[in-house]
């Protein structure tokens, strides 16, 4: 007969101790990893999540996004021409994967929905171990997984996000973004437009409800009237609306004579497109042109907005028509593996893939925190966009920015636009407390486990 | 005024789309009796249509430029399109500005096919089956042929221009009086306005004057009497299945120049159609019909900045809040029928 101590009592509390600690999600355990939410065992892979919309609205740039990603992973395992590796400044990355570790990938369909973007990044984390998240193309999904990393312990190199909020308001110690901001595409407008259009105009805005159509408005509308020009009024539509009539027609005698259109994607390529419909640019008002500005573009959007786009000017964070050496080689390397070029949104992402594993090599850690560190106040070059800073107080970059404009007599499919101007750096730079980006805080790295 | 003018035009011009979408809604319903979730597909089917026929027009055959280079710095591709060197290059260039209108006549075979194949091949199974099996079936397959338009056409909004005869806008308040300029409207919403009250009364006077009409009504009211007399009912509702299919084809042909279609055009039309159905009145044709244009047009007025500043959000919910007030009044809706959906 054995003595045993077990009770039933006893056998209950034990399995229901036991249950609640497998039920703690993996990247909250400490066991099993060396200090940091999903540290790459040794000789193991490492592997990245690519968090991109594949439907909905913005899948095209997240198709191309994915594209990007793909090939920056061939690149940093020693497959293909190595793309970037080879006109960036710096040399720590041969091809042989991150810290002798290959890289592998897994991609989530973001839906351009915040809920659905967190929960897809979550399943990378907890399932399937990935250290770093990277894509997306909406401001609002972005500012949402930003925080899910934060919480989480891995790093967030954001992908295509243009409010302010994302390195503003919202920033998040974890989290990157090399894209460009609606502040500086004000910054970088604003002279282009004074020389184009002078200092008398009247704009309405019709502006995308979200996060990242409040603060491109908000600076724009800054940028603009800091011109002399006048704000008519600001029209907020919903996201997805698809036929923009009702918010145009209201536009024809409203007295403005500039229509700025603070929609991105398909909705940029819908209210566009009405707007011509609708006979805006033939108009004449106060005695002038009418114009319309399209402050955030894409090569997609442009393609998909046809003819309507010709003499549209608006901004853009790259454009595979630049002429640096790292421009060049990176549309080589995309164009010869996808027959044509590749998009902002692509470049973004293949920037910030190599940046990232380019910190992890400078840091010799996977730590986020040691991650973080690298890329802090980080000063580089070769990456298409000349000499480029990470801030380390808001995690924000700082390089050139373009204005664009709709090219009037297109050659061939790619000729969509053509670079007016590359607005240097310094013109469109702010201090980190400046009123548009007031409000958040980057707060402590977070390693995780 | 002008603005009020402005905002009725847009909204018979919203209204247009959703009259045709909820008039062949009906029309099944009615008929066969199902609830076709499927049936912004149909439409998506039809603006796809009309992109097909502009691809086709464009297929072009490439000759190396070599004093032109690619964006990789290889001697261009040119293409040229067939037509052009068919038919010369003015013509050619007109087939390829005519696409949307010839994509209509492409348009009617192919979606009264789809219609049958839809109709014989899935839903007729699931006649005697619950209103829910039918939503969930159809609903599924408008999501299937979604997918499968954007697996072949990408997830881009495609830019399908109306004939450059119609571009553009025309000063419509001239013809109403108003001074040069007060109300400048584009002209091919006009052609798209027209087009549907064209298609709107060929279906009314198809079943009103014709003795398949005659038929099809007398169905719709007591399909098993109709039965009794030794006419095969069956095959006519599935025509008339059809005939739903190519209406809602035509009106996503027509929508083309208007939205740039992507593979989730039906989706955004689909909703709403339903609710227009069910405001007109569930099975009644006349009711889809008046229904579509009033919510076109009070959503079109809700997006107005006066009333939304006086009630934020107003145009996302405005149909959502008549068809309540509506219903609460009316629950058959505005032209229903007793008994339809009652039992």
């Amino acid at each position: 007969m054995s003595n045993s101590n077990f009770s039933r009592r006893g056998v209950l509390k034990t399995g229901a101790i036991a249950s609640a600690g497998l039920a703690v999600p993996t990247y909250l355990r400490a066991d099993g990893h060396t200090g940091f939410t999903n540290a790459p065992a040794d000789g193991g892979a490492v592997k990245f999540g690519f968090n991109v919309p594949q439907t909905g609205p913005y899948a095209e740039e997240g198709l191309d996004e994915l594209r990007a990603q793909e090939l920056a992973v061939e690149h940093l395992n020693g497959i293909g021409d190595g793309g970037l590796l080879n006109t960036f400044s710096e040399k720590n990355l041969d091809g042989t994967g991150i810290l002798g570790h290959k890289v592998e990938f897994v991609t989530g369909d973001t839906q351009t929905k915040s809920d659905v973007a967190r929960a897809s990044a979550q399943s990378m984390i907890q399932k399937d171990g990935c250290i770093m998240i990277n894509g997306g193309s909406s401001s609002g999904v972005a500012v949402a997984v930003q925080g899910l990393c934060q919480d989480a312990g891995v790093i967030f190199m954001a992908g295509l996000t243009h409010s302010n909020d994302t390195t503003g308001k919202d920033k998040k110690a974890n989290g990157f973004r090399h894209f460009f901001n609606g502040y500086m595409s004000g910054a970088a407008l604003g002279p282009v437009l004074e020389a184009e259009y002078g200092n008398e105009r009247n704009a309405y805005h019709l502006t995308a409800d979200y996060t990242w159509g409040w603060t491109q408005q908000e600076s724009i509308q800054a940028s603009t009237e800091a011109l002399g020009w006048t704000t008519n009024q600001n029209v907020l539509t919903p996201v997805g609306a698809g036929d923009f009539s009702s918010y145009i027609a209201p536009v024809l005698n409203s007295g403005a004579d500039t229509l700025i259109l603070n929609h991105y994607g398909g909705d940029m390529v819908n209210s566009l497109t009405q707007a011509v419909q609708f006979g805006l640019k033939d108009k004449q008002v106060n005695g002038k042109d009418f114009t319309i500005i399209v402050p955030l573009y894409s090569e997609l959007m442009a393609a998909g907005a046809g003819s309507n786009i010709q003499g549209v000017f608006g901004s853009m964070n790259w454009n595979w028509q630049l002429q640096d050496e790292g421009t060049k080689a990176f549309v080589k390397s995309f164009g010869e593996k996808f027959g044509f070029p590749p998009s902002g949104a692509a470049h973004t992402c293949y920037v910030q893939t190599l940046l990232y594993a380019d910190a992890v090599t400078r840091a010799g850690t996977f730590n986020p925190c040691g991650v973080a560190e690298a890329l802090e106040d980080f000063d580089f070059d070769g990456m298409g966009n000349g000499p480029t800073s990470y801030r380390g107080a808001d995690h924000q970059c700082f390089k050139d920015v373009l204005v664009m404009k709709g090219t009037d007599n297109p050659t061939n499919q790619f000729d969509t636009l053509e670079i007016v101007e590359v607005t240097p750096r310094a013109q469109v730079e702010y201090e980190p407390d400046h009123p548009m980006f007031a409000g958040g805080d980057l707060g402590e790295c977070n390693p995780g486990a | 005024m002008d603005d009020i003018i402005l905002q009725i035009l847009n909204g018979l011009d919203k209204g247009s789309a959703y009259a045709l979408i909820a008039l062949g809604l009906t029309l099944i319903f009615g008929t066969l009796g199902v609830v076709n979730f499927a049936h912004g597909a149909l439409f998506l089917i039809g603006a796809f249509c009309s992109v097909t026929v502009s691809r086709l027009l464009s297929i072009s055959f490439e000759m190396v430029d070599e004093t032109q280079l690619d964006f990789l710095g290889n001697p261009l591709k040119v293409e040229t399109p067939y037509v052009h060197a068919w038919f010369g290059p003015e013509m050619g260039a007109s087939l390829i500005d005519w696409a949307v209108p010839i994509a209509i006549l492409f348009a009617i075979p192919v979606m009264i096919l789809v219609g049958f194949v839809m109709e014989r091949g899935l839903i007729k199974h699931f006649y005697h089956r619950p209103h829910a099996d039918q939503i969930l079936v159809t609903f599924g397959l408008a999501i299937v042929i979604g997918e499968i338009v954007k697996a072949n056409f990408g997830a881009n909004p495609i830019p399908t221009p109306a004939p450059a005869a119609f571009a553009g806008a025309m000063d419509f308040g001239v013809m109403l009086g108003f001074e040069p300029n007060a109300i400048i409207y584009p002209i091919w919403r006009l052609v798209y306005f027209l087009f549907s009250m064209v298609i709107i009364v060929a279906v009314f006077a198809f079943l009103q004057f014709t003795t398949f009409g005659m038929v099809v009504r007398a169905g719709m009211a007591d399909r098993e009497t109709v039965g009794l007399l030794g006419i095969d009912i069956d095959k006519r509702f599935t025509f008339m299945f059809g005939l739903a299919a190519a209406v809602a084809g035509l009106a996503g042909v027509m929508y083309t120049p208007i939205l740039s279609p992507n593979y989730n055009i039906g989706m955004d039309f689909l909703v709403l159609s339903f609710v227009v159905v069910v405001v007109g009145g569930m099975g009644s044709l006349p009711g889809a019909v008046l229904a579509g244009f009033m919510l076109g047009i009070l959503q079109s007025f809700a997006s107005m900045n006066e009333v939304k500043s006086i009630l934020p959000g107003i145009d996302q919910i405005i149909i959502y809040l008549v068809a309540i007030i509506i219903l609460l009044t009316r629950p058959r809706g505005l032209m229903g029928r007793k008994g339809v959906m009652e039992e």
